[in-house]
């Protein structure tokens, strides 16, 4: 385990500036005995330890242990840049396929321009692909929100699925990782946080470039130093 | 009076495992489970949208295991599709993995586990539930700890861990008995005990003793599964 120890951060888009220590744990595994530390996300205190609730890496900053899962389903939270499918049109708005176990509700207000309640697919119909925000996660259902950059309905290019858990390592330390990526093939890439990327370039060879340089990190669960390798194999794939 | 096994093995002495995470691609979570020669493996997808929406509980998520025996896993071919069998099982195996996992943020939706035998050959359903701990795991779900899970037998007048097909039709003298016990590892809760034969009430403790001491094995194929997962795609 000692290899996960000590290494550069840049796979997860949250890291803090202290220095951390990483191993893996399973459910139910002991993270940490004593006082020392806090539970956070994914994991539990019970007693005088801390104790592993989800399988994944157990990632000590600070004094707060959380567990960053591997793998699993995608689960929204606010604020998450999600891209989705327009399933159905109703009265008040557009409801969008998130690939999650509850639809997205796109409310007609975030329209950007006027839309006549009439013709409201004259600017999303259903089967259109649409990149928004979650605005709020209830009981009720994902609200969604178009107001930002770089989101509304994607036109042109093409969309596949990643795992939603490799999504952080995509995008790389604030964006370090999208950008070598944008700039090696010219490409305008848009990442969902439920793992849908939709990738248009000048041409579909450059496309198609993004999405196997995407696919190289996605099928990577845990590797240090993936900057580097990423800007080797742009040079091996010229 | 030590009762010699035929398979060569010890009284106490499990069938060699072995266990993967993540074989297949397209489910969030998933997980094989090997005892000898029974081969289980599990699928875990979701949490998703649950249909018929009667059975949504906006209180909390369910699990929903289904278990089945493939056509080509017994030595007959076995019919495809539900039995009464496959049923029970799947129901129990639910109840054995429910206390484990904690699914009540998931309001409204379904995990779905599916369990397929690919090999049988006895201690199905315990494969089944170990590889299903493994594969709940895998997917990300938040658990209590693994599941751990094994079938204590009695060949005779003598408890034996762990038996294979061979030793359940075992008929001379008192018979064989088949008794399965699932636990959630590093607590005292029990989340399945079936019985199938006869097993005397003062031999129920010693049979929970060994099991006991099976599950510490059983763990440790597991765990180290889940960790070298990780680690072995470190090398690429």
């Amino acid at each position: 385990m000692k290899e996960f120890e000590d290494k550069n951060q840049e796979e997860f888009e949250d890291v803090g500036s202290e220095p951390s220590s990483r191993t893996i744990v399973v459910p139910g595994e002991i993270v940490s005995s004593g006082e020392d530390f806090l539970a956070g996300e994914g994991a539990r205190r019970e007693g005088n330890d801390i104790v592993a609730s989800r399988y994944g890496l157990a990632d000590k900053i600070g004094r707060v242990v959380k567990i960053i899962p591997f793998s699993g389903a995608f689960i929204p939270r606010r604020n998450n840049v999600i891209i989705g499918r327009v399933s159905d049109i109703v009265h008040s708005g557009w409801i969008v396929d998130i690939d999650y176990a509850s639809n997205g509700f796109l409310p007609l207000m975030e329209s950007p321009r006027f839309v006549n309640k009439n013709e409201m697919d004259q600017f999303l119909a259903i089967g259109d692909v649409v990149a928004a925000k979650v605005w709020n996660v209830s009981a009720k259902g994902i609200d969604l929100a178009m107001k930002g950059k770089g989101l509304g309905k994607l036109e042109g290019g093409f969309i596949f699925r990643v795992n939603p858990s490799r999504v952080p390592r995509i995008i790389g330390r604030e964006g370090s990782m999208i950008n070598l990526i944008k700039e090696n093939t010219g490409c305008n890439v848009t990442i969902g946080q439920n793992g849908w990327i939709w990738v248009k370039g000048n041409d579909t060879d450059s496309e198609l470039k993004a999405r196997k340089a995407i696919e190289f990190i996605a099928d990577k669960v845990l590797v240090s130093g993936l900057t580097d390798k990423m800007e080797n194999w742009f040079k091996e794939n010229k | 009076m030590a009762l010699k096994r035929k398979n060569g093995r010890k009284l106490d002495e499990l069938r060699p495992m072995s266990a993967e995470v993540g074989i297949i691609p397209n489910a969030d979570g998933s997980a094989m489970f090997v005892f000898g020669k029974t081969v289980a493996i599990a699928a875990v997808y979701g949490p998703r949208m649950l249909h018929p929406q009667h059975m949504q509980n906006p209180e909390t998520g369910i699990l929903r295991v289904n278990y089945d025996l493939l056509s080509f896993s017994v030595e007959d071919r076995k019919k495809p599709g539900p039995s009464r069998r496959s049923q029970e099982i799947s129901k129990v195996t639910e109840l054995a993995l429910l206390p484990a996992v904690d699914i009540n943020e998931f309001k409204n939706t379904v995990i779905d586990v599916q369990i397929y035998i690919l090999q049988a050959n006895a201690g199905t359903r315990t494969a089944g539930i170990n590889a299903a701990s493994m594969a709940l795991a895998n997917a990300g779900i938040p658990m209590k700890s693994l599941i751990t899970s094994v079938a204590v037998g009695k060949i005779d007048k003598e408890l034996v861990l762990d038996v294979d097909d061979e030793e359940e039709h075992f008929e001379e003298g008192e018979g064989s008995t088949d008794f399965p016990i699932a636990k959630i590892y590093g607590t005292d809760e029990y989340s399945l005990m079936q019985m199938d034969g006869k097993l005397p009430p003062e031999m129920i403790p010693k049979a929970l003793d060994m099991a006991d001491e099976a599950f510490e094995k059983i763990y440790e194929v597991q765990k180290n599964a889940l960790k070298s997962y990780v680690s072995g795609e470190d090398v690429k």
